[in-house]
Formats: structure tokens, sequence, C-alpha cells
């Protein structure tokens, strides 16, 4: 048995700025990342389905002392971020300031934006968010 | 079921960079624990090693053989683990059970690591392996990110203002320093006060460097003994009673639980069961406070304190000598220091001296029943046993 999509796939996706995931036929719940069964059951009977890219900042921090991927960037921000489907996911957020953000990120809503400014492969598994002011607070 | 005992324990002194290699300090402490154990190593049946990053440290893979090599062990089954920071608890669990079937009556058991040796850059790095690759790496998160991220959802999830619990996570850094003073093995010895901890460098916001622990050397290495074996050997054979084992996956992954660990929850109740213990009979516990608010997460998910309290309690000094339930009398990972490989192995260590009333200016006095919690990763593999006079 294989996943039913693969990382690359996943990745190939997230280039184009498409959040793919795996909707339970059992359970119903939804999973991203990919993974071999449903998160919440560990069934096996899943259909691909692309998400909304949208969700809100459950928590982030402000990485002051990079890895090696990293070197020279610093400070970035990762948060983590709830989709609107349900899975919590982490990623980078853009157009932040991130030497000056405090509690008041956690809550805000988020959409994926495609990781156009890099080259690097390195990063494409792992979205890319801004602010998304347009829906009003939640 | 048989029971098994924890009869010797060595420990070389943790430190900064160092030029010994992991068999030289393995070796050494596993030649303390025997001489403690009376036993020689023709007399070791199997050996089980906690090493994560010898190959980086030194370009030295298996180095659970070169470790047998140098003891003289007779061409005995070696084994080495990787689980993160709770490898050697893994194996030590595994010897337990090894000794508990019946199949093994004497394994010597421990770890070793050199993190300090490869420098902050190296070191962040290859910690920053043991995150998903695919679906955490490339966000640029590290350990120390992972347990900034916590503290956040802490901070939100537990009405607790950022500067209060930054406080009460500074306090937690101040208790390990002043027990690590008394530590001749601890790898930092100096006093920490709030003002200092919060003045330190940013790392990953919201934590300062003196929240986190250090990377360092050393190693640890316990003899463990069927009870009729160590009753032969020692008359205060500490048992293991009970030791529980849990795993779970990336940071995203345990959304229902965070910031509280599952795997942590799931082992600690099966120790608790096996042993027939409640939380409030634990008198002492080593516990992985490899961020200041590791620690306060572990003495709620413990079940020493209630969820959102743990900072208050540390603030109360119910953690501390005089406390309710003493942690990290070794000074922790924070003072003690954290070479990855061997810190299940050093938290045993240190439980078994306490409850043999052997700690001096850090006794818990009267400590009958202990405990270690040891964590890999980000929750990711998990260990605790409960430990008990035998006499």
């Amino acid at each position: 048995m294989e996943y039913k999509i693969s990382i690359e796939q996943y990745i190939a996706a997230l280039k184009e700025s498409r959040l793919l995931g795996l909707r339970c036929k059992k359970c119903g719940a939804i999973t991203t990342p990919p993974r071999m069964v449903c998160r919440k059951c560990a069934g096996t009977d899943l259909e691909i389905c692309e998400l909304s890219g949208k969700g809100k900042i459950v928590t982030f921090t402000t990485v002051y002392v990079p890895p090696a991927n990293r070197q020279g960037e610093t400070p970035y921000l990762v948060i983590m971020v709830e989709l609107a489907e349900g899975p919590w996911l982490m990623g980078n957020l853009a157009e932040v300031d991130p030497r000056s953000t405090g509690l008041e990120l956690i809550g805000k809503r988020v959409r994926l934006i495609p990781r156009t400014q890099t080259t690097r492969d390195d990063r494409s598994s792992v979205p890319l968010f801004i602010l998304d002011e347009e829906t009003g607070h939640g | 079921m048989r029971r098994v005992a924890v009869v010797g324990a060595g420990e070389t002194k943790f430190s900064g960079a160092q030029t010994r290699s992991n068999v030289e300090l393995f070796t050494e402490a596993a030649m303390e624990a025997m001489q403690e154990a009376g036993v020689k190593p023709r007399d070791i049946q199997a050996l089980l090693v906690g090493n994560v990053l010898s190959d980086f440290e030194e370009g030295q893979q298996i180095v659970h053989a070169y470790i047998a090599e140098s003891l003289g062990l007779s061409h005995v089954p070696a084994n080495i683990y990787d689980g993160a920071c709770a490898s050697s608890a893994v194996a030590i669990r595994d010897a337990f059970i090894w000794i508990a079937s019946g199949l093994y009556d004497l394994v010597l058991v421990g770890g070793t690591e050199r993190a300090a040796s490869m420098g902050t850059k190296l070191a962040t790095e290859t910690y920053a392996m043991y995150c998903d690759r695919h679906f955490e790496y490339p966000a640029g998160i590290t350990f120390p990110g992972i347990f900034a991220m916590l503290t956040h959802l802490y901070a939100v999830k537990y009405n607790i203002p950022l500067p209060k619990l930054k406080e009460q996570m500074a306090l937690v850094s101040v208790k390990a320093h002043k027990f690590g003073m008394l530590n001749p093995k601890a790898h930092m010895h100096r006093e920490l006060t709030v003002e200092k901890v919060l003045k330190s460098n940013l790392v990953c916001q919201p934590l300062q460097v003196y929240d986190c622990c250090p990377f360092s050397d050393g190693a640890a290495a316990v003899i463990l003994a069927s009870e009729e074996t160590a009753r032969r050997l020692t008359d205060k054979p500490v048992f293991i009673t009970g030791a529980g084992q849990a795993s779970a996956g990336s940071l995203a992954s345990q959304q229902d639980y965070l910031p509280h660990l599952i795997a942590r929850t799931v082992a600690v109740r099966q120790a608790y069961q096996m042993a027939g213990r409640k939380p409030e009979e634990i008198d002492v516990c080593e516990l992985h406070d490899s961020f200041s608010i590791a620690e306060i997460l572990a003495i709620e998910s413990l079940g020493f304190f209630e969820y959102g309290t743990g900072g208050e309690a540390t603030a109360r000094g119910e953690t501390g000598l005089g406390g309710r339930v003493v942690i990290n009398p070794s000074g922790g990972l924070k003072a003690k220091g954290h070479p990855v490989g061997a810190t299940g192995a050093a938290q045993v260590y240190e439980i078994f001296h306490q409850l043999r009333g052997e700690c001096g200016p850090t006794q818990v006095e009267g400590a009958r029943i202990g405990m270690t919690d040891t964590m890999g990763a980000s929750g990711s593999i998990h260990v605790n046993l409960i430990l008990e006079r035998g006499w």
C-alpha cells in the first residue's frame, strides 16, 4: 500500500499554492500533511481533496538562533496554523515584522501564498502564509 | 515477571567541549558503576547504550561495540538506542524488560554524548534533524523554537500574562542552578538570578539563553540486576517498580493535547499503574527540563500540580528542598547539563543515590520513592520510571 498523496506530489501542489489533504471516508476527518492513514481513526479509505489554505494562528515564535538552512536570515517567524478544515500545520509568516510580534498574533487569520521569492527547494514542503485581513477578525 | 533493581551507578563530570571520546567517557562511568555494584566486566551479560550523534561528533558509528571491547565484556549482546534525548532511558527500560523476562541477570546500561564538542552551530543543526524533515525542518524550526511555541500556547491557554510566565520560568532556571552549584558533577556551576535570566540573549521569542539547557559532553551508566542477584550484591538495592514508554509524532500531530505532551501522559500513566503508585507518593523527581517551560509542563502532566499552576507552584518553592516534591536536585538538564544520550541514565544515577541517602547537601530528606522523566524530541519519545527503596 502506498501513500495516497506522496510527499513529492504534496510539495508539487504547494509550489502551485495548492494545499492537498486526505479526507477519510470512514470518519470524515481531514489529514494533512499526507500520512499513510487517517490521523483520527487510522483508516485507509482516503480520498484526495484540496484545502482552502486558510486558517488561524494558534501559536508562533520568532527565531533568532537559526539552523544551517537559515543562516543569515534571522529573525524570522515560524507559526502553527489551525486550518479551517481542522488539522494544525507548521508554516512561516511573511509580511509581518518578526521583531515586533507578540501574543496578539495568536488568533489572527491567515491564508496560503506561494513561496515565489526563493528558488530553494528545501523550503517548498512547508507553507508560507500572510495575514488574511480581508475576511475580518475571527 | 521478576523484580529488577539498580545496584550501582556512575557518571562522568558533565562539561563543555572536551577531548575524551564517547568510548572513553562511557567506560569511565561504567567502571564507577561496576565498582559501586561490586561487579567485574566479565560478570556483565549485556550492554545497552544510548547515543544519538556520535557519527557527527566523532565520525564514529556503533560506539556501543567499541565500548564493549574497551570494557572487556565477554562478547555479550550490545545494543545502541536512539530515542533522541530519551535514549538511555529507553535503554534502561529495555534492560529492565530483559531482566524481568528472566533471560538476563546482570546488565550494564547507560549513555554517552559529546554534544558540546560539536559546537553550537553543528549541535543546533543536528538537533533540528529530530524534527519532521519535510513538514517542520524547512520552516527553520529548532528545539528552542518548538518550546517557544509551547510557551506562547501555554500563556494563552491558561491566561497567564507573558511577563509573569517568564518570571516563573526564570525561577525554574534559578532553582536548577542553585542545585547545580552543589553538584560537583554538574556542567554549570554558576549563580543565576531572575534578572540575569531575563537579560540574557533571545534564542527564540520568548525563550532566552538561560531558559535553555546547554549542549554538554558526558556519560552515565547503571548496573541493573535481578532481585536475586541484587540481594547478593548489596543491602540497598533500588527497585524499578514502574516503567512506561510512549511515542508521538510532529508537534502539529499532537494538536489535541498541546501544550502538554501526550507521550508523557501515556508513559507516566503506565509507570504509575505498574508501580501501583500515585503522584502524591513521589518524593523526588528528575525530569526533563530541557527548557524552563518544559519543567512547568512536566510537573503538571506528571500529576504533581494542576494544569496551569506549575509556574505558580515553582514560585512558591513547592519544587525545592522541603517542598511537596523536589524536582531536579541534581541541577537538571539546565545546570547538570544535557549530554543527550546520557541524560536518562544520569537521572537514574541521581534518584538511585537520593533513595540511598547519599546526596549530601542536596539530599531529599527521607526519600523513598523517586521518578525519572525523559523526553525525546518534541515529546516524540517518552519514558517514565518509578524507583523505590528495596529495604
